[in-house]
């Protein structure tokens, strides 16, 4: 690991200047971070610690009915809130789906925002990566990619976002608080993350020294607690990125989905809102019928970027079956096996 | 550089001063303060072996800078069992054979004695095998870990019923 500063601030504001500097980065918990280092992806200069400043790591349910999550709370704390898991259960679930519970013990709520993808190639030094060293190439591209992204990926850029909390958050409409050189700003989660076109090694909107303090939940999320699943296919039972998953909310009034929202994971550079879907199922019964129609929809532009045509038809059947599980009703506890379909509570048939 | 760090390890409250930062967590318990008992399997926050109790909760050591945690809490395998006696997870690894070679072993009872700590997986041998699901074990011990975690839950819930009877 490169050697570098180690500074500890005392303040948001002293944090700011200290990560604008070039070659700074903030620390958080570290378990995306420190692996890049190990690694030799990532070689800061400089580490900012934030995980000693004060008000951070609070979960707050705010006056107009939304909620504010403290960048620094724990992914595990977040899940294990029982407020929060019943306000937001698909949340809950896929939190509780990704990594072990000693990684979501530690990993925090803004750096799961921020953790990098894990394509193979990026990890590789000895790969070509655009993302890694601008310009090199991508070796993904001709290389193993049978996980790699079927939607909104260049030639210049295959790879996927990892998480799985941002599927559900950006389903919900999660907005996302700043703090930078010219003070506090927000933005849609939706527009954190970049895709890659020509320039893969910018992968979100922040700027130097840029810290995101929160993330709020606006009113209108906690509409969808009734009818909301999370569902993850990956290569193994636990522990393990998702090969595609799905973000399913409704809200259905007189048998009717009053609105409806969708998002993907695995599928691309980030979090990906299926809002041409979501258009689809307004003002419809809540039929599988509809819910192919919102799939065939949800993956229209989506394109293989490799050795990778078979998650499109896999995104088309888990998108239909999260919205199955969430028209089914929200399960009273999340299965034994979070957001699996193998979980013995799934409840679902086939489509 | 000279970084100060305070930490309270095995209940014992350590002054340490680390001339790098970069030191983790892990290699300051093994190659600093000789507590060999934490084992570093991948490095990688992969496998589990390195697990501890930072305040009380399980992470892995490899992935945490020890200068970040400064002020914290941490229990080891070292200081688990009360002189000769065991720690009743430590027992329970003996009486199933949760184990062939050993070397995630430290790793699996720290894991084991978070989870019981977390208290989300009761007895539910699905949702101890999920839960758990942070521990490799290449030997493939599963089934007898997965009955050593049900055996000392289930004890922890017997006690629990009788301090309260």
């Amino acid at each position: 690991m490169k050697p570098f500063d180690y500074v500890r601030p005392a303040s948001v504001a002293e944090a700011v200047a200290a990560a604008a500097k070039p070659g700074a980065a903030y620390l958080a918990a570290g378990t995306n971070l420190l692996d890049l280092m190990k690694g030799g992806v990532s070689r800061p200069d400089r580490l900012v610690d934030v995980t000693h400043l004060d008000g951070l790591d609070r979960v707050e349910r705010l006056a107009d009915g939304g909620i504010r999550i403290g960048a620094l709370v724990s992914n595990a704390d977040l899940a294990h809130d029982a407020d929060f898991a019943k306000a937001y259960p698909a949340v809950a679930e896929a939190l509780l789906s990704g990594a072990s519970a000693q990684l979501r013990n530690a990993a925090t709520a803004g750096g799961n925002l921020l953790q990098r993808t894990r394509c193979a190639y990026f990890y590789d030094t000895a790969s070509r990566c655009n993302k890694r060293e601008a310009g090199s190439g991508c070796d993904a591209r001709d290389g193993e990619n049978r996980t790699h992204a079927v939607l909104g990926w260049s030639e210049n850029c295959i790879a996927t976002h990892p998480s799985d909390f941002c599927v559900p958050l950006v389903a919900l409409d999660a907005i996302v608080e700043i703090e930078g050189r010219n003070g506090r700003r927000e933005i849609a989660l939706d527009e954190l993350h970049r895709l890659p076109g020509a320039t893969p090694e910018r992968e979100s909107a922040l700027e130097p020294g840029d810290l995101i303090v929160a993330v709020r939940l606006p009113p209108a999320a906690r509409g969808f607690a009734a009818h909301a699943r999370y569902l993850k296919v990956r290569d193994r039972t636990s522990y393990a990125f998702a090969v595609v998953s799905a973000a399913a909310a409704l809200r259905i009034e007189n048998g009717k989905i009053a609105e409806a929202r969708l998002a993907l994971g695995g599928v691309a550079a980030k979090p990906w809102r299926a809002r041409a879907a979501e258009d689809v199922l307004r003002n419809v019964a809540p039929t599988v019928d509809a819910f192919q129609e919102a799939a065939w929809r949800a993956l229209t532009d989506a394109k293989p970027s490799g050795d990778n045509a078979f998650k499109i038809e896999l995104a088309r059947r888990i998108v239909v079956r999260a919205l199955s599980l969430a028209a089914a009703g929200t399960p009273a506890r999340i299965p034994a096996l979070p957001a699996s379909p193998f979980a013995s509570t799934s409840g679902a048939i086939h489509a | 550089m000279n970084l100060p760090l305070s930490l309270t390890i095995n209940g014992v409250r350590r002054e340490i001063v680390l001339d790098d930062p970069r030191v983790t967590l892990l290699d300051l318990l093994r190659e600093r303060l000789d507590l060999t008992g934490t084992k570093k399997g991948c490095d990688r926050g992969q496998c589990g072996a390195c697990t501890v109790l930072v305040d009380g909760r399980r992470i892995n050591s490899c992935h945490a800078l020890a200068i970040s945690h400064d002020g914290a809490d941490i229990l080891t395998i070292d200081g688990v069992a009360r002189g000769d006696q065991l720690h009743p997870v430590q027992a329970a690894f003996i009486a199933h054979d949760g184990f062939q070679c050993g070397f995630c072993t430290p790793g699996q009872i720290m894991s084991a004695i978070g989870m019981m700590r977390e208290g989300q997986a009761g007895d539910d041998p699905e949702r101890i095998r999920e839960c758990m699901s942070g521990n490799l074990c290449r030997c493939g011990a599963y089934a007898g870990i997965v009955d050593a975690v049900r055996e000392a839950q289930a004890g922890m819930d017997e006690s629990n019923q009788r301090r309260s009877a």
